[in-house]
């Protein structure tokens, strides 16, 4: 059942969207429980209970240096092997904004193959962080946080989230291996146009997952867009009382029901 | 390179570039702010990141670093050497270095990061210390004197930054060490006081910037002549912080004479002050006896009910002279103490939301008129909202309501006001610190940054003050502040209660202002010694006054000590017993086991003397009387100049910059539409699992001040009143604070414009029943050239702002869902017009209106509400359409209609509702919502406007779309 379902948010210095994130969960129906990075490296055996572990967004360490970078080395130094463990039972790991760029840095997305010099998140091309909110098209179909077809809002609030890859070779095998989760779409389905790409981000990537589907890691915020009243046009009207963001948790949670 | 582990410290670089152009946002950041100079010629920026090492390093363990941490595998290419002044680049380049003793996060979070990676994989290896550094080559510079310009307009500020440029000649020696700060020996030092003359009291108090008035000086002079001694610096320095003006507001406390013009009605009055915030602003709070006030202008903040459970806190403040000298680092900071005096509220409010406004000279102003020292609008406004935007979104609150108002006064002194609001248990508002408690000062360390803060807000801005005072400048560093609301909020939250039993903020004045306050009703030992210090050879006295970020004092009782320490250890943040709440009202400072200050608690906080101010006032320019609807003709082009007005134009590059949706409280954001439109103001759910909502919005009018500051005060309180309630907000249950910015007012026709603006305010916070829950002054705004340069710019030799009153509101709504957004939702809605300007019809029509208005948006009548300001019922209509992509028709004819379409009115509103609602209403109809992508406006029958939305939504919005972040 729902209620069983256990998620840890994990949290250091300067995190900062723990408290929605852990709301998000439990609307969702999980059990969300909150600790602190020094803790999990100090005691990683705390993961042995959950299903999920989300990194949230942030500034995480200021993102001093680049986003994510202090953050996401400790993971690798100090929690790489467990997780990889928790994944391989069958566990999932969500990365969100700051949480994603961890992710990435710690080299647990891509992932398998691909090395930490493949892919990585950057300065958007505006030079400046942007809040706006971006409709994205979920391109993978292993994705168990997203459904393969689906258009989708959220707001990005970031300054550091330009998805680039080492070389188009790397491109194209994340894109046969179903790796590239959600890519930002405007109107007509491109990619590439400006403000619906906020970043620059190459082949509009906007997020990605692992070969199993449990690794999510994106730049948007599903974690702003767990109620109606979030969406900037609801004062508009028909805006579906199911939020997007929502969904996204929903589905993770009925994965481990 | 491969020698063994040196024994003994060296020092290391690492430089990091972009792999590829493409990727060098900074660089093309910086060139387009280059060209803005204008140096037309250079054709690129290439930027690049220092990392210096000092410590016991091996080359192979840099490497390392490097690898790991410093450089992006894919993003980026990084050099190394030993050494700091090897470069391999030898084109001409500006580089930036801080100078000694300022804040560097970055440093910081790389030293602890670096220690931490080398711990395993290099066990002898040492970091002692690091700093970062910029550098920039610059492509196509053509002189050494251009790369001087950049640096000196673009690339660093010489009050915080050294800049060493290389090229066409030049060649900047690099430092080859760390240079430290100055190391000041300890010797205790009284000052000559007693026996001094009034001339020479006044001489010290000048030279000493202290700020204080001869009538000040004499009576600490009569109180150190009684016990018999002289006081010491420290003394003498902790008098000077806590009688500034920015500490007690003497000016707006004090006793007034006013004669002049009578308030709000013909003819000439007298009236006497007690003291002029009492009997004003306090006045209307006392009067208005609201239940839902909880707490009103004793702490940091005001708060108000916001349920059963919780209530709001909301404070403004002013940043406005760090912010003129380092628009960065000032605005950052500003930022950075208001939201400190939120988690110093009670016994902590958690920040939920923050607000800005700032008032500049305009972004395109003559660089050939600008002053010696002053910096350019531009680079003021865009450094201002970089510094909010930095720390705002690392704190992670968002950023909801704000605005911009542009003035060629405030050249020299802008205007930077923070707010912020915060959550808070009702049973944790009160606090009192207890005798016995341990003085506990967490956070960041003290250094000799910021001293001289509070009485520096004193000072007159001169074109000296950049070298004189930089001192009072300081760089925030936000991690450092979330770490401690993190590990306050846990104690303050514990099992078994609140673990302390008072906190504040240590903000203006440092620790002599934090542990005065505390402790004015009990006493207070403080151990210099204990404090701890980012660097060594801080006098004691720099100890004390410093100014130093994020720092908050807790009186904690000793029971408690053990656990509470040990939470802010476990959240990496530094707490530190620094002395004991006493039982005998004297505050005892000791260094070195020597009593360095001993002040009597009641002569610090009551002894300074009372001033008595004489004011006067009479109308010199009249408001015009109003145009009258213009003739029917063509009106269009001065619809698109006045959506291009600055004052009117897109915020959008602003509001994108600031996380305004973090904490996912967000329900009414500061864009609205699916063009981005302007919102009145801000909802925000604080609970998420309640439907209870907060708005968050504001009022501020200095273009009416000279006429009549009564009228501009009672304009701004309209303003953020009509602000709130368009977006849903409760006009019964609405606080709101005060902030008065002004020139200096020593003399009576200054002072009159602040009594007739205090008077303003509060007639109008009485009538429309909205109490003032907090407030803040910021005085003394004006700007002193030099007289040659003065003539030789043809300006006047002092520039001072016009007065300026920003009202914040606050108000409760209590279902979220009955929100209204300003875009329009649909055509065939009618366009209705609600408008009793209040100096026309009064305060208690203009109340009804205000009234009528939020009622029938609460009862869901109402499908998009705009106020009506800047550029008139025109220019609101057209930002409607813009924001929604959808049309309208005016046609004021047969209403009664007979302003100009451009008129800033007061109590005026535009609202959509369906035609059956709007006649029920009894409001008249001026229009239509059409969806034919234009806005038609017909005088007497006559199409006078007629343009397509996006032609409106093309002026409105290019004006202040900059490029890029920098």
């Amino acid at each position: 059942m729902a209620g069983s379902v256990r998620v840890m948010v994990v949290r250091a210095a300067g995190i900062n969207c723990d408290e929605e994130t852990m709301y998000a969960w439990r609307l969702a129906g999980a059990r969300s429980e909150l600790v602190h990075l020094n803790q999990l490296a100090e005691n990683p055996k705390m993961l042995d209970d959950h299903q999920i572990v989300t990194f949230p967004g942030g500034f995480a360490y200021g993102d001093d240096i680049a986003a994510g970078v202090i953050f996401g080395q400790r993971v690798a130094d100090d929690l790489s092997e467990p997780l990889r463990a928790l994944v391989d039972r069958g566990g999932s790991l969500l990365g969100i904004c700051n949480g994603f760029q961890v992710l990435v840095k710690a080299g647990l997305l891509p992932g398998g193959v691909f090395g930490r010099d493949a892919v990585t998140v950057t300065f958007n091309d505006s030079a400046k962080f942007e809040a706006r909110w971006v409709r994205m098209s979920v391109a993978t179909d292993r994705c168990i946080f997203l459904h393969q077809g689906d258009t989708i809002a959220m707001p990005v609030e970031h300054a550091e989230g330009k998805v680039i890859v080492r070389d188009d070779e790397t491109l194209e095998r994340l894109k046969s291996a179903g790796m590239i989760a959600v890519r930002y779409v405007d109107e007509g389905g491109r990619t590439d146009t400006y403000p619906a790409n906020p970043n620059g981000s190459v082949d509009g990537i906007a997020g990605l997952c692992d070969e199993t589907g449990r690794v999510l890691g994106l730049m948007p915020h599903p974690d702003r867009h767990f109620q109606r009243t979030h969406h900037p046009l609801w004062t508009a009207g028909a805006i579906s009382q199911s939020p997007d963001g929502l969904t996204m948790f929903k589905r993770a949670v009925a994965h481990y029901c | 390179m491969q020698e063994t582990q040196p024994s003994c410290s060296t020092y290391y670089q690492v430089q990091v570039s972009s792999r590829s152009p493409e990727l060098d946002g900074s660089g093309r950041d910086v060139l387009a702010e280059v060209r803005q100079l204008p140096i037309s010629d250079v054709e690129a920026v290439h930027t690049s990141k220092l990392y210096f090492f000092r410590g016991v390093l091996s080359a192979e363990a840099v490497q390392t670093l490097a690898a790991l941490l410093l450089c992006d595998p894919v993003a980026e290419v990084s050099t190394f050497a030993a050494g700091l002044t090897y470069r391999e680049d030898a084109r001409a380049a500006v580089e930036v270095h801080a100078k000694p003793g300022v804040m560097d996060p970055v440093a910081l979070s790389t030293r602890q990061a670096a220690m931490r990676v080398l711990r395993e994989r290099f066990p002898e290896a040492r970091i002692d210390e690091v700093r970062t550094a910029r550098r920039y080559v610059i492509v196509g510079a053509s002189s050494a004197g251009d790369l001087e310009r950049i640096a000196k307009q673009v690339l660093a500020n010489s009050c915080i930054q050294h800049a060493f440029i290389t090229g066409f000649g030049r060649n900047d020696e690099l430092p080859a060490t760390f240079v430290e700060p100055p190391e000041l020996p300890f010797e205790l030092r009284r000052v000559k006081l007693v026996d001094l003359s009034d001339a020479e009291l006044e001489k010290l108090s000048r030279e000493a910037h202290l700020f204080l008035s001869l009538k000040e000086m004499q009576a600490i002079r009569d109180h150190f002549a009684d016990l018999d001694r002289d006081p010491t610096d420290l003394e003498l320095e902790t008098l000077a912080q806590t009688w500034s003006e920015h500490c007690v507001h003497k000016t707006l406390k004090s006793e007034v004479e006013y004669r002049g013009d009578d308030f709000g009605k013909p003819g000439t009055t007298t009236r006497h002050y007690g003291n002029l915030l009492k009997d004003t602003i306090a006045y209307a709070t006392r009067t208005l006896d609201k239940d839902w006030c909880l707490s009103v202008f004793e702490d940091n903040a005001g708060v108000i009910a916001f349920d059963e459970e919780y209530g709001l806190a909301f404070k403004v403040e002013t940043h406005n002279h760090p912010s003129a000298i380092e628009p960065y680092g000032g605005a950052a900071t500003g930022i950075g103490g208001c939201i400190r005096d939120i988690m110093g509220c009670g016994l902590g409010a958690k920040p939920i939301a923050s607000t800005d406004i700032f008032c500049f000279a305009p972004p395109d102003f003559d660089r050939m008129h600008l002053p010696k020292d002053v910096l350019h609008p531009r680079r003021v406004m865009k450094g201002v909202v970089r510094g909010v935007r930095d720390y705002g979104n690392r704190m992670g609150i968002p950023t909801v309501n704000g605005a911009i108002y542009f003035d060629e006064r405030y050249l020299g002194n802008p205007l930077v006001f923070c707010g912020c609001a915060g959550l808070i248990p009702r049973n944790r508002i009160a606090k009192k610190a207890q005798v016995g408690d341990r003085i506990v000062v967490a956070g960041g360390r003290t250094g000799r940054d910021g001293i001289h803060g509070a009485t520096f807000s004193s000072a007159e801005l001169t074109d000296s003050h950049a070298d004189e005072f930089s001192h009072a400048v300081q760089i925030g560093n936000a991690i450092e502040e979330k770490k401690l609301l993190d590990a306050q909020l846990i104690a303050r939250d514990h099992e078994t209660g609140c673990l302390y039993s008072a906190v504040t903020d240590c903000g203006a004045g440092g620790l002599s202002s934090a542990v005065g306050e505390m402790g004015a009703s009990t006493g207070a030992n403080v151990d210099l010694d204990s404090v701890p210090l980012k660097y060594a050879g801080l006098r004691y006295d720099e100890i004390w006054i410093s100014e130093a970020q994020e720092r908050m004092v807790f009186a904690v009782p000793p029971e408690n000590l053990e656990t509470f320490l040990a939470i802010f250890t476990a959240e990496e943040v530094e707490a530190t017993v620094i002395g004991t709440f006493a039982d005998d009202k004297m505050l005892t400072v000791r260094y070195r086991r020597e009593t360095v200050g001993m002040l009597d608690m009641d002569f610090l906080h009551e002894g300074y003397p009372r001033q008595r101010r004489l004011a006067n006032w009479t109308q010199k320019v009249k408001k015009p009387a109003p145009g009258g609807l213009e003739s029917p003709g063509l009106l269009t082009d001065r619809l698109l100049l006045e959506l291009g007005e600055y004052n009117t134009a897109s915020k959008e590059w602003v509001i994108r910059q600031y996380d305004h949706e973090v904490q996912g409280r967000s329900v009414i954001k500061p864009l609205s539409g699916p063009n981005a439109g302007p919102s009145d103001a801000a909802v925000l759910r604080p609970v998420y699992d309640r439907v209870g909502g907060v708005v968050l919005g504001c009022g501020l009018c200095p273009e009416f001040t000279r006429f009549d500051p009564y009228w501009m005060a009672v304009f701004a309180v309209d303003e953020a009143l009509r602000n709130v309630i368009c977006v849903g907000g409760d006009p019964k249950r609405t606080a709101i604070l005060d902030n008065f910015c002004w020139g200096k007012t020593d003399k009576p026709e200054a002072m009159g414009e602040l009594v007739r603006a205090a008077q303003g305010a509060a007639d109008a916070a009485i009538a429309f029943g909205l109490p003032f829950i907090s407030g803040k002054d910021s005085l003394n705004n004006e700007f002193a050239l030099d007289e040659d340069e003065a003539k030789r710019l043809g300006v006047p030799a002092r520039i001072a702002i016009p007065g300026t009153l920003l009202i914040s509101a606050m108000s409760i709504m209590e279902d979220v869902e009955k929100s209204v957004s300003m875009d329009l939702k649909s055509a065939g809605n009618a366009l209705v017009v609600g408008s009793s300007p209040v100096d026309r019809v009064g305060l208690e029509a203009a109340c009804s209106l205000h009234a009528q208005v939020a009622e029938l948006i609460v009862a869901g009548k109402v499908k998009a509400a705009h106020d009506i300001s800047d550029g008139g019922l025109a220019v609101a209509v057209a930002e409607m359409c813009i924001a929604s992509g959808l049309g309208a028709s005016l046609d004021v004819d047969g209403v009664n209609w007979d302003d100009s379409l451009f008129e800033n009115l007061p109590t005026s509103y535009i609202l959509e509702m369906a035609e059956s609602d709007a006649r029920r209403a009894g409001l008249p109809i001026v229009g239509w919502v059409e969806d034919s992508g234009r806005l038609v406006v017909k005088i007497r029958g006559r199409e006078s406007i007629n343009a397509s939305t996006a032609r409106l939504d093309e002026a409105w919005r290019t004006p202040l779309a900059f490029e890029g972040g920098r």
